[in-house]
């Protein structure tokens, strides 16, 4: 593995995507407007409907996202044949996945940013803890999605595939995250899935940091990270050198 | 064996249950243009692929400077061009190559060489998408002589370019292998038969003559390549 490599990926990946104006318009605005959509759904209701959903929203949507971005990049990687082409060059699989996850990371890290802020100070959401780590979490989110999509980008032979791929993965860990319904009250067996799926981990840390002044969320972040590292040595495992 | 060549001994490629090599044996020299040739669908491409390891093999060895084909120190050694340009639509020519080269971690100079190399200097700042399709396989050729590679292996790099464009690429091939490189390019037009040092003719998955091309010719006693590989067919 080299710095200069992984340094290389991330710069690279990055000026496609300042290439692409329209992706980065979506990447930067849309979860803006969803968050600002969620606060308006709820303006004339009782209750603080808002500041119970908002913080899972902030750590849905950079997954959500990153996992399609990544999965469809990957994939076009794979069939374009660059990525044959960098494999027979001197790049260790870390690189290319260390690249990647380097520069999703960091557009997770201004997406969140932005989203963070039109959430707290624009639609008021209350937040007891600090606002940096909900950009911590949602940037650790990021880059699980990105991990995953990596991965299932290898089971995927066109773009429809891959992103088919979100709706079986995703939508089963926003289901069971305590979201619709609080997991304390989950048929056990479901409770027991949704303590095994990543998602329900960052939730988790999300509502801690709005709910308690000083969250300890270490624990649900090592949860996250572990996930991560699971999914990029998986990953890993699917960038072959030689193929048939 | 070769310690500075190629050396393929009884190579063997099974995919999806049909034999796409079967079995074959030849050696390639330092400092040779050697052509590939065939019609399409022969096994050129698994071949190339071979050579460069990156196709896994089912039996016999692919040889290179003393190495098997796929090993780690010889990513630096060897480059390679597929059929279907391999590079970035979206980036520009000049951040393509500025990538690879620091992929490779040769000098930035480098880059104009390789775009002189292909003609490129004039389109370095447009978007690699918005080229001719012979454009784009120059930029994918361009980044394959980033490394100054001791081995070259182009699959079909000559396709769609004008007449001027190809022999002006098959000069700059054998002054690759006159500076000491094996060049090993393949083509499915015959007529390129006669810009090589030495022809290697494949049909099915076989390698049917191997010679120079005017061995070929005094063998076969045909008037060109195309006459005196249907002649090899027929005899067969």
């Amino acid at each position: 593995m080299s710095l200069r490599i992984t340094l290389a990926v991330a710069a690279r990946v990055l000026t496609q995507l300042r290439r692409d104006h329209r992706t980065l318009a979506m990447l930067l605005v849309l979860p803006c407007l969803v968050i600002a959509l969620l606060w308006w759904m709820f303006t004339d209701l009782p209750g603080r409907g808002f500041d119970a959903l908002a913080p899972a929203l902030l750590a849905l949507i950079p997954f959500i996202v990153m996992f399609l971005v990544t999965s469809v990049t990957t994939l076009r990687e794979r069939t374009s044949g660059t990525l044959e082409r960098l494999l027979a060059m001197p790049l260790g699989k870390g690189d290319f996945l260390l690249g990647y996850a380097l520069a999703f990371g960091l557009v997770a890290a201004a997406q969140s940013a932005l989203a963070v802020t039109v959430a707290t100070v624009f639609l008021d959401l209350s937040l007891e803890g600090p606002v940096w780590m909900l950009l911590v979490v949602a940037v650790l989110d990021a880059i699980l999605g990105s991990a995953l999509g990596l991965f299932v980008s290898a089971f995927a032979r066109t773009e429809f595939q891959a992103v088919q791929f979100m709706p079986a993965l995703v939508f089963p860990q926003i289901l069971l995250c305590g979201l619709f319904v609080d997991r304390d009250l989950l048929p056990s067996f479901l409770d027991g899935v949704s303590r095994a799926l990543p998602l329900t981990y960052a939730v988790d840390a999300m509502s801690s940091v709005a709910d308690h002044a000083h969250p300890s969320i270490a624990a649900d972040l090592l949860v996250i990270v572990a996930f991560t590292a699971a999914a990029l040595v998986l990953g890993a495992l699917t960038l072959r050198r030689q193929t048939d | 064996m070769m310690k500075n060549g190629v050396a393929v001994a009884d190579l063997g490629v099974v995919r999806g249950g049909v034999e796409v090599l079967r079995g074959l044996t030849f050696e390639v020299g330092p400092g040779e243009v050697t052509g590939l040739l065939g019609p399409s669908g022969c096994g050129k491409s698994t071949l190339m692929r071979a050579i460069v390891g990156v196709q896994r093999i089912t039996r016999g060895s692919v040889t290179i400077f003393g190495e098997a084909a796929g090993a780690r120190a010889l990513r630096h050694r060897i480059g390679y061009v597929t059929q279907a340009p391999s590079v970035y639509d979206d980036l520009t020519v000049a951040e393509n190559l500025t990538f690879f080269a620091a992929v490779l971690g040769g000098p930035r100079t480098r880059i104009d060489d390789c775009l002189a190399l292909v003609d490129l200097g004039a389109q370095r700042d447009r978007v690699v998408g918005r080229l001719s399709g012979g454009q784009r396989s120059r930029v994918s050729l361009a980044v394959a002589l980033l490394g100054e590679p001791e081995l070259v292996v182009l699959d079909e790099p000559t396709v769609g370019l004008d007449p001027v464009l190809r022999r002006d690429l098959w000069e700059t091939f054998h002054r690759l292998a006159e500076a000491g490189a094996a060049v090993f390019v393949s083509s499915h037009v015959m007529d390129e038969a006669t810009r090589c040092d030495r022809l290697l003719l494949m049909r099915e998955g076989r390698i049917i003559a191997d010679s120079s091309p005017d061995e070929l010719l005094e063998k076969t006693g045909a008037a060109d390549v195309e006459t005196a590989f249907l002649s090899l067919v027929e005899e067969s």
